[in-house]
């Protein structure tokens, strides 16, 4: 009785707090779509630029599964069942793109393939062409750095597939006859098809809520999350609305499908994984590894390499050679010097930091009583903390304009739009999912015996909370922490709904400095996002090795 | 520390439908080892937890030295509980774990580590204190969680499947320092167990218990050789169950014609429906001779060191499990069995 009372103390105010920041905003967009009845509805269908746009995500979020599957399904099948000089490398290099901010991405893309990029105008010098060989420009050009930053996690969910993946099965099938092709047909494939419908599914939602590709290399093609940031932009809130009403419920429709294609298939492995390596014997096929190995993580390293050596160029400089002709510390200098150019990474991190904190003591609360506690509201509590992870980041920041534009208590109204404070919040909702997520799992591994024991040995429950509890938790926290702030301190989608000019973030600065043609400034402030990213994961594994 | 019995009133607990624990009572003694028996799944776990409080009852009250502690929490109930995993603190030393209860209860630190060091060397591991949970074996970590249980000085000592995670060799030393450690401690111990041999082994009394009731209490032998019912005969020991005539005090047993008659545990008084007789393995013979005794075939044979253990396969399908200091016997050979043992418990078969 008197832990369920306990429950119900902690559980409430994390249930009204996220109810509040996370379930109603939704309502309140829900509720501003039918502002005029179903007059704004009307106009979205009546619209062509809106019905394009729909088509385009979806176009564009299932061409970016394809793309990321084609790139990453062999790349982990190769690095995981051969051994081969270099493989180790190669398997770190493969997974750098995703440490990448998505803006910082699509830059370096910008610095490297776009048309007057480094790469394309080498091509152009060689081949003796007067024109640049090709624009990076519309649906393709999307899906391209979709496909870059995004097949990473193919690679790691079907390589973390394979590694838990007996390959006695696989022998016991060779044995009964099977062939190489029946055998991935009939045996590997279906044992990895959670692994594929979960990665699926995060390309999916990943490229349906992607904002920055399409903002830069859109052109004159129309997706829907740049559509919501164009409606808002006219004033033309309840269209907004709509928009983002629609792109939500593409996004559940596609959690909704990508689950149910995980669920029908969910074996679980009787044998422990042992993944023998085929060692590439072959002198030919040795030469034939190493080469594409190289290319491939050229391929993979070379927009980072960009975006620092466009970092040193001087800003105005660079107008039509292949390279920057001149090269400066002054880019950094002035980062750090000038009081204006400063203002953006103090708001970066310092928002990152009040959101993270703010993740830390909410989402192990929430993950506590989700995993430990049997209580009424526990059901309602995991679809909340969820919920973030289903929504784009354009939705939910729009969720956030629409509740918190005015101030109005009685119906949980506060202004918060055109303070410092919004953006802090935007960073908070996106973080939640992947906190408790983390600490949930945590948690789970906890042996329940372990509170028993510690109760029964007459501890309180603050130092069972202390002793035991929370040392469990630590490596989720630690690593949810990571997770949340480094998504914060590059955060790009929400900050460019929600910003002002007083708390503009990294990223916003990023985009301003390369609208002015300022590349240099711009990718400083990139290199300064990666060192940042950085930073936070060394120190990260480091408390998480102190500790251990 | 003070001494009382711990005692379960009439205790019953439902999950939903299912009725895990219906109405159960027993009291465990102070230095008194009482084990709960029974198959997997049959409420014994659910019973040991209501003890400990980390379960309520639905009705019952469980009293210690006669007070009613129901609706006292487990952490201030002051008793020493052994899990089944052990449920060892992963990310603390041995010493800390064992320290845990004290620093529970306020004691100081350097305290703590010198009665966590000399409850760990009561359980013979003087050294193991710096070491880490994962560094140690299976049999180490159940004299650890012991440690743990008992340098609180707990009013009562409560364990879930003690032996269940030890290899078979430990397990017999294990049961023998078990039982004589609690003795010495002196507080009531209760312990949970699917293995009839732990619990004859270690225990003073036995509860066993099927589906949620209790179907005995006593001690071993009760349980062997005077079982209350079939469900007791046919859980406990081995042995051959038959239809028998009740013919009060004595009964008989026939088998493809041939009638023995023998002296029973039953009282003469009172009527019984469809009485069976409980023939334990050695409480029958081999017999070469043809001189009256129930003829079989030898279907199969195992050698338990010292004694054979010989299937016999009588007439009407009866097969009899026979135990014999004869070796000579082997499958096919045909021989005669005997009831080398009287009394021979009888119980109804008409029960449930």
């Amino acid at each position: 009785m008197r832990d369920m009372r306990r429950s119900w103390l902690l559980a409430l105010p994390v249930l009204v707090l996220l109810l509040w920041t996370v379930a109603f905003p939704n309502v309140a967009v829900i509720f501003g779509s039918f502002g005029e009845g179903l007059g704004h509805w009307r106009e979205f269908i009546g619209n062509p630029s809106d019905r394009e746009a729909l088509t385009t995500s979806i176009f564009i979020s299932v061409a970016s599964v394809i793309a990321s599957l084609l790139i990453g399904v062999p790349l982990a099948f190769l690095l995981s069942r051969f051994e081969f000089p270099g493989r180790r490398m190669l398997r770190v290099v493969a997974t750098l793109p995703a440490a990448l901010p998505p803006l910082v991405g699509v830059i370096a893309f910008l610095f490297l393939y776009s048309e007057s990029g480094v790469f394309t105008r080498a091509v152009q010098r060689t081949l003796g062409m007067t024109e640049a060989p090709w624009r990076l420009t519309g649906v393709w050009a999307i899906v391209f750095v979709h496909a870059y930053t995004m097949y990473v996690y193919v690679f790691l969910f079907v390589s973390a597939g394979l590694e838990r993946f007996d390959t006695t099965l696989d022998e016991a099938a060779s044995g009964l006859g099977a062939s190489s092709w029946q055998r991935l047909r009939l045996v590997t494939l279906p044992l990895l098809t959670p692994a594929l419908a979960g990665s699926m599914l995060l390309v999916f939602m990943t490229s349906l809520g992607s904002f920055s590709a399409p903002y830069v290399f859109g052109g004159g093609i129309r997706v829907l999350s740049t559509q919501i940031v164009a409606s808002k932009l006219n004033g033309e809130m309840g269209l907004a609305y709509v928009e983002t009403t629609v792109l939500a419920l593409s996004a559940v429709a596609g959690l909704l499908l990508f689950r149910w294609l995980e669920r029908k298939r969910k074996y679980t492995s009787s044998g422990k994984g042992s993944a023998t390596r085929r060692l590439i014997r072959s002198r030919k096929a040795q030469v034939v590894a190493a080469v594409l190995s190289t290319l491939t993580v050229v391929i993979l390293v070379l927009p980072h390499l960009m975006v620092v050596l466009v970092s040193f160029a001087v800003d105005g400089k660079w107008t039509t050679q292949v390279l920057p002709p001149a090269y400066t510390l002054d880019n950094y200098r002035r980062l750090v010097t000038e009081a204006e150019l400063w203002k953006p990474i103090m708001n970066s991190v310092s928002m990152a930091l009040i959101a993270t904190t703010a993740n830390v003591i909410v989402c192990f609360v929430a993950a506590y009583l989700i995993v430990l506690r049997k209580f009424a509201g526990r059901r309602m509590l995991e679809l909340l903390v969820a919920l973030p992870w289903a929504i784009p980041a354009t939705a939910i920041a729009l969720g956030l304009a629409a509740t918190f534009n005015r101030n109005d208590p009685m119906s949980g109204r506060i202004l918060l739009v055109g303070t410092f404070w919004i953006l802090p919040l935007a960073y908070f909702v996106r973080g939640i999912p992947l906190v408790s997520t983390a600490v949930e799992s945590s948690l789970r591994q906890l042996d329940p015996s372990l509170e028993d024991a510690a109760r029964g040995l007459g501890a309180s429950w603050w130092l069972t909370m202390r002793r035991v509890i929370l040392p469990a938790a630590r490596p989720g926290l630690i690593a949810g922490a990571l997770l949340a702030a480094v998504t914060a301190v590059g955060e790009f989608v929400a900050s460019v709904v929600l910003y002002t000019h007083s708390n503009r973030p990294i990223s916003i600065e990023i985009l301003a400095q390369l609208r002015a043609l300022a590349f240099g400034t711009s990718a400083a402030y990139s290199v300064l996002l990666i060192v940042l990213v950085l930073i936070l994961t060394l120190s990260a594994r480091s408390i998480e090795e102190r500790m251990a | 520390m003070t001494s009382g019995s711990l005692a379960l009133e009439r205790i019953t607990r439902r999950f939903g439908t299912h009725t895990a624990v219906d109405d159960i009572s027993f009291e465990v003694l102070p230095g008194e080892l009482l084990a709960l028996i029974g198959a997997s799944g049959s409420g014994k776990t659910t019973t040991l937890r209501i003890a400990a409080g980390y379960e309520n009852p639905d009705s019952g009250r469980v009293l210690f030295g006669g007070n009613d502690i129901t609706a006292l929490p487990p952490q201030k109930r002051e008793f020493g509980m052994v899990f089944q995993h052990y449920a060892l603190f992963p990310h603390m030393t041995v010493e800390e774990n064992v320290g845990f209860g004290l620093e529970a209860r306020g004691v100081a630190r350097s305290r703590r580590i010198e009665r966590a060091r000399s409850a760990l060397a009561s359980v013979g591991l003087e050294n193991a204190g710096p070491r880490s949970i994962q560094s140690l074996s299976g049999g180490e970590q159940q004299r650890v969680a012991l440690a743990r249980a008992l340098v609180i000085e707990p009013r009562a000592l409560l364990m879930d499947e003690p032996l269940s995670n030890l290899d078979p060799t430990l397990r017999q030393s294990t049961r023998d320092e078990l039982r004589s450690m609690l003795h010495r401690v002196g507080v009531p111990a209760l312990f949970v167990t699917h293995d009839q041999e732990d619990a004859f082994a270690i225990a003073d009394r036995i509860v066993l218990i099927r589906r949620g009731k209790m179907l005995q209490v006593g001690t071993p032998e009760d349980l062997h050789d005077r079982p209350a019912s079939l469900g007791v005969a046919s859980f406990i020991g081995r042995a051959t169950i038959l239809p028998a005539e009740d013919l009060g005090g004595r009964a008989a047993v026939t088998v493809g014609g041939v009638r023995r008659e023998f002296a029973t545990t039953r009282p003469a008084s009172g009527q019984m429906r469809s009485p069976m007789a409980v023939l334990r393995p050695d409480a029958l013979e081999i017999s070469a001779d043809n001189d009256g005794s129930w003829r079989g075939e030898v279907v199969n044979r195992r050698f338990t060191g010292g004694t054979a253990v010989y299937r016999v396969r009588a007439a009407d399908n009866v097969v009899l499990e026979v135990s014999s200091d004869r070796m000579d016997l082997r499958e096919g050979d045909v021989t005669g069995v005997l009831i080398k043992r009287e009394p021979v418990p009888v119980v109804s078969g008409a029960e449930d």
